[in-house]
């Protein structure tokens, strides 16, 4: 068990813009920001607010896939450019795919715990937009496991997730299913809309349940089971958050109601070789999340909101059944009757998820601690939600590959 | 002879113009399609793109490749079923670089004639020259042993004068693309009395396999598409000159080419359009057009005019506008031709001309939303019921436009052009991309 042998926290969270489809700003002919920018902008705005880079003991940059998208390994090199007050300093990059920003943050935090540093710049970030969908699906399968490429779809993981939405249809019936996954897709645009670096901001369409239902998945253009609006977004984004000790918070003279304490957290892995023992059950999420839950001695019900990896609607549904909201077959439901919308019981990914804010993949970890961070400490604009005083906790389940790598983080206001 | 064996060997004449192109790209994907589901056991598929140009073919292939490439990212998902027994093909990337490969591989490009020799096929976009076409057809035919099919692109000479004067009984069938081939979903085909029931079955399924709208025309000059679009034109030019009674011809130029983009609610206006297909290639097809018409003259003297002067539209081989009627930027047009004087008047100079126009009933009804509305119908009838209201410059203009658009649509109907009014609208449709087919109510 991962339990934590000091006080660990999380301050002065940013996130760049999530750019891509969606964006106003963003034109797929236009030249845009590289990987540095997005490295520069978020690095040195959490410096900003942490006293500048004389107060950071280490570096970590969770990245999935630079060494493709952009042609550039080896990120920590880049910290120094941030500030020179860097260079020397120790900076590592890691990678678990979608869950590489979730594995910088458990980084951090073991080498808090370890007694190594006291204040972590922790960073994730992806700039993807630098190949069209259909390459960049290439690219992305090195997610799954290489084995199986040849006989996965064009696009690759659309088709494993698409198999698990039809597996599901299979077992609990297509419309039922879909008025579930349609509910979160609303939900991760209008709760987009409310914050301004999500990609789906500016979207404006006037009925989402319509869209959603015109829109049939089609096998033929792309999967059988999930249109495009079931999936996050292609997106070029950062986020940076500093993990500090108790001695760190004194140092950077940050106020405690500014910060959020990281009670628990958890990390485990599943055979990234094989499949999924049930394509309707997420089952590392589930021991991942119960292992952060046990450790911070809480259940489901002291909850107040939580950060999920929707990479698809429908692991959006599959989590509230991982977690326990809903038993099997009944997460559609759960989610159809607005449970997971902000207001509703459990509000879930309150700036948009991946599907709404956007899902930079290596920095989607990072992303959902700065949400969190923002949420507990009243940052979040207007997308802040009240957290109820008996549920006083947040959680955040950050997914690698199907189902393979998962880092689950519990924190509540400092 | 099966689809496929017809297949096996083709040749575009013609192949590096504007239409043999994506005529040549449309069939290379074709064959390569073929070649691929017989899992490479059929005989090799050979596709002679021959031109008289070597220039042309020179950036041929490059073209080609620019394009087969964006059709191949669009299919991957069938691709990748596709090339499943190749084993070392694994990533999406790699699939689509070979079946560029396998696609161009098909493509023989040639300035021989004699390459036509051994085709069981022979798709025809050169110049429009009904003599150039008929002794090429005809050199083709006797040295061939193949009795191949003769598919000929022409925009307005009758078949059925192609297929006697080149002696092809039968093996002849108008083969009609919109440009750019690759892109118009439309094809008009056109057979005589005499084309056999085997030649229009295969024309029939070739278009359809690339993914083709077919419209059967009847074999009159122009046929359907050139037989309103001239008409049409000459309608607009003859209203200018009208105009030009009370104002200077260019802003009667201006003022019709507004109204028959904004007040007819189609993509451009007509003068535009002129440009875009090519004054030159405008005046073309009504000399080839005319002399087959009993009561009617297809024919401008300010065409004429404009065309001596070398004002002939059309566009730069990097697909931009060149200037006609109207002078462009970055694709816009901004001014329009004084023909006296041969120089542009910019359209801000026209600012009184907006005011005699009168104002829109609707500013939002544009062609760009309409196109999508699924109320299309019941929102340009209020449109035009309004329109019809105005007492204004540009209403009259617009509803004696739309009442001969009416009328050139009904005598093709009525003159066996084609089988239907729906037939017409469909044209207009798709290959015009207008908003709604010239028969309708709307002006009544
Ligand atoms: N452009 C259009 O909008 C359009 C639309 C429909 C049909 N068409 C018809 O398609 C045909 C081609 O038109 P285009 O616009 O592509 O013209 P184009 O001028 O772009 O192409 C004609 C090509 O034919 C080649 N050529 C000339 N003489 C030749 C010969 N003896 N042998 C082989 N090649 C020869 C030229 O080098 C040129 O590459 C015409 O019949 C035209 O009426 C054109």
């Amino acid at each position: 068990m991962s339990k934590l042998n000091k006080k660990i926290y999380m301050v002065a969270g940013y996130n760049t813009v999530s750019l891509g489809t969606g964006r106003n700003e963003f034109h797929p002919k236009k030249p845009r920001p590289g990987i540095e920018h997005y490295v520069e902008e978020a690095g040195r705005k959490t410096l900003e607010m942490i006293g500048g880079a004389d107060n950071v003991d280490e570096c970590v940059v969770g990245n999935f896939m630079a060494e493709r998208f952009n042609k550039q390994g080896h990120l920590g090199g880049f910290f120094p450019m941030i500030d020179e007050k860097l260079q020397y300093k120790p900076a590592t990059r890691v990678e678990g795919a979608c869950a590489s920003g979730g594995l910088a943050v458990v980084s951090a935090i073991k080498s808090i715990m370890a007694g190594t540093s006291d204040v972590v710049l922790t960073m994730g970030v992806e700039v993807q937009n630098t190949v069209k969908a259909i390459y960049g699906a290439d690219i992305l399968a090195g997610a799954g496991w290489y084995g199986k490429r040849k006989d996965g779809h064009a696009y690759f993981f659309p088709g494993q997730f698409s198999d698990r939405a039809g597996a599901y249809y299979e077992k609990y019936g297509y419309d039922y299913a879909r008025e579930g996954m349609g509910r979160w897709f609303r939900n991760a645009v209008e709760n987009a809309r409310l914050c301004p670096t999500a990609q789906e901001h500016h979207n404006k369409t006037p009925d989402l349940d319509a869209l959603y239902k015109k829109l049939k998945p089609n096998g033929k253009a792309f999967v059988d089971n999930l249109n495009v609006l079931d999936c996050s977004k292609v997106s070029d984004g950062a986020s940076t958050i500093a993990i500090v000790s108790e001695e760190g918070l004194k140092r950077i003279g940050i106020p405690r109601d500014q910060a959020v304490e990281i009670v628990s957290f958890g990390h485990k892995v599943r055979n990234l070789t094989e499949d999924p023992p049930d394509l309707t059950e997420l089952t590392c999420i589930k021991a991942t999340a119960m292992e952060a839950l046990d450790s911070a001695g809480i259940t489901i019900d002291d909850l107040g909101t939580i950060e999920t990896h929707d990479c698809f609607s429908i692991a959006g549904v599959l989590a509230t059944e991982a977690l326990g909201f809903a038993a099997p077959g009944e997460g559609a439901k759960f989610v159809a009757e607005g449970n997971t919308a902000r207001g509703g019981k459990i509000p879930m990914n309150t700036t948009g998820g991946l599907i709404g804010w956007g899902h930079p993949t290596g920095g989607t970890g990072v992303h959902m601690a700065v949400t969190l961070w923002e949420q507990l400490t009243g940052n979040a604009g207007e997308a802040q939600i009240e957290m109820p005083a008996d549920k006083p906790y947040a959680l955040s389940i950050n997914m690698g590959g199907d189902d393979v790598t998962v880092v689950s983080v519990v924190c509540k206001k400092a | 002879m099966t689809y496929e064996e017809r297949l096996q060997n083709v040749t575009v004449l013609g192949a590096a113009g504007k239409m043999g192109s994506g005529i040549l790209l449309l069939t290379a994907v074709e064959m390569a399609d073929l070649m691929l589901k017989s899992g490479g056991k059929s005989k090799a598929f050979v596709l002679n793109a021959m031109d008289v140009s070597d220039e042309g073919l020179a950036g041929l292939i490059q073209y080609l490749r620019a394009q087969v490439l964006k059709i191949a990212e669009k299919k991957m998902v069938v691709l990748r079923t596709m090339y499943h027994d190749r084993k070392d093909l694994i990533e999406n990337s790699e699939i689509i670089e070979q079946y560029v490969n396998d696609v161009l591989s098909v493509v023989r490009p040639t300035t021989r004639l004699e390459a036509a020799y051994g085709s069981k096929l022979i798709f025809e976009a050169v110049n429009e020259n009904k003599d150039l076409k008929v002794k090429i057809f005809r050199q083709i035919e006797d040295n061939n042993e193949h009795t191949p099919w003769y598919f000929t692109n022409t925009s307005s000479v009758p078949i059925n004068i192609i297929e006697s004067e080149a002696d092809l009984k039968g093996r002849v069938l108008g083969f009609h693309f919109y440009n750019p081939p690759a892109v118009q979903r439309l094809v008009e085909l056109i057979w005589t009395n005499q084309t056999s029931a085997e030649v229009k079955e295969f024309a029939n399924e070739y278009a359809k396999n690339l993914g083709k709208i077919v419209v059967p025309s009847n074999d009159y000059a122009g046929f359907i598409g050139n037989g309103h679009f001239m008409r049409d034109a000459l309608h607009a030019i003859k209203e200018a000159e009208e105009l030009s009674a009370e104002m200077p011809l260019p802003e009667a130029i201006y003022i019709v080419n507004k109204v028959s983009q904004d007040y007819l609610v189609r993509p451009m206006g007509i003068f535009q359009l002129i440009d875009y297909v090519g004054i030159d290639v405008v005046r073309f097809i009504m000399g080839v057009m005319n002399p087959f018409l009993d009561n009617e003259d297809l024919h401008s003297p300010l065409l004429d005019k404009l065309f001596d002067t070398g004002i002939k539209g059309g566009q730069h081989s990097d697909g931009s506008q060149k200037d006609g009627f109207l002078k462009y930027e970055k694709g816009r047009p901004v001014a329009v031709i004084d023909p006296e004087t041969k120089q542009y008047i910019a359209f801000d100079s026209f600012s009184g001309a907006d005011g005699k126009i009168g104002a829109i009933p609707d500013p939002a009804i544009v062609w760009k939303s309409v196109v999508r509305m699924k109320n299309k119908d019941e929102v340009l009838q209020k449109f035009y019921n309004d329109l019809k209201a105005l007492d204004t410059l540009g209403a009259k203009l617009a509803i004696a436009y739309g009442k001969r658009s009416n009328e050139i649509g009904k005598a093709l109907v009525a003159d066996a052009v084609a089988n239907n009014e729906e037939d017409v609208n469909t044209v207009l449709l798709t290959g015009f991309f207008h908003a709604y087919g010239p028969i309708n109510n709307y002006f009544d």
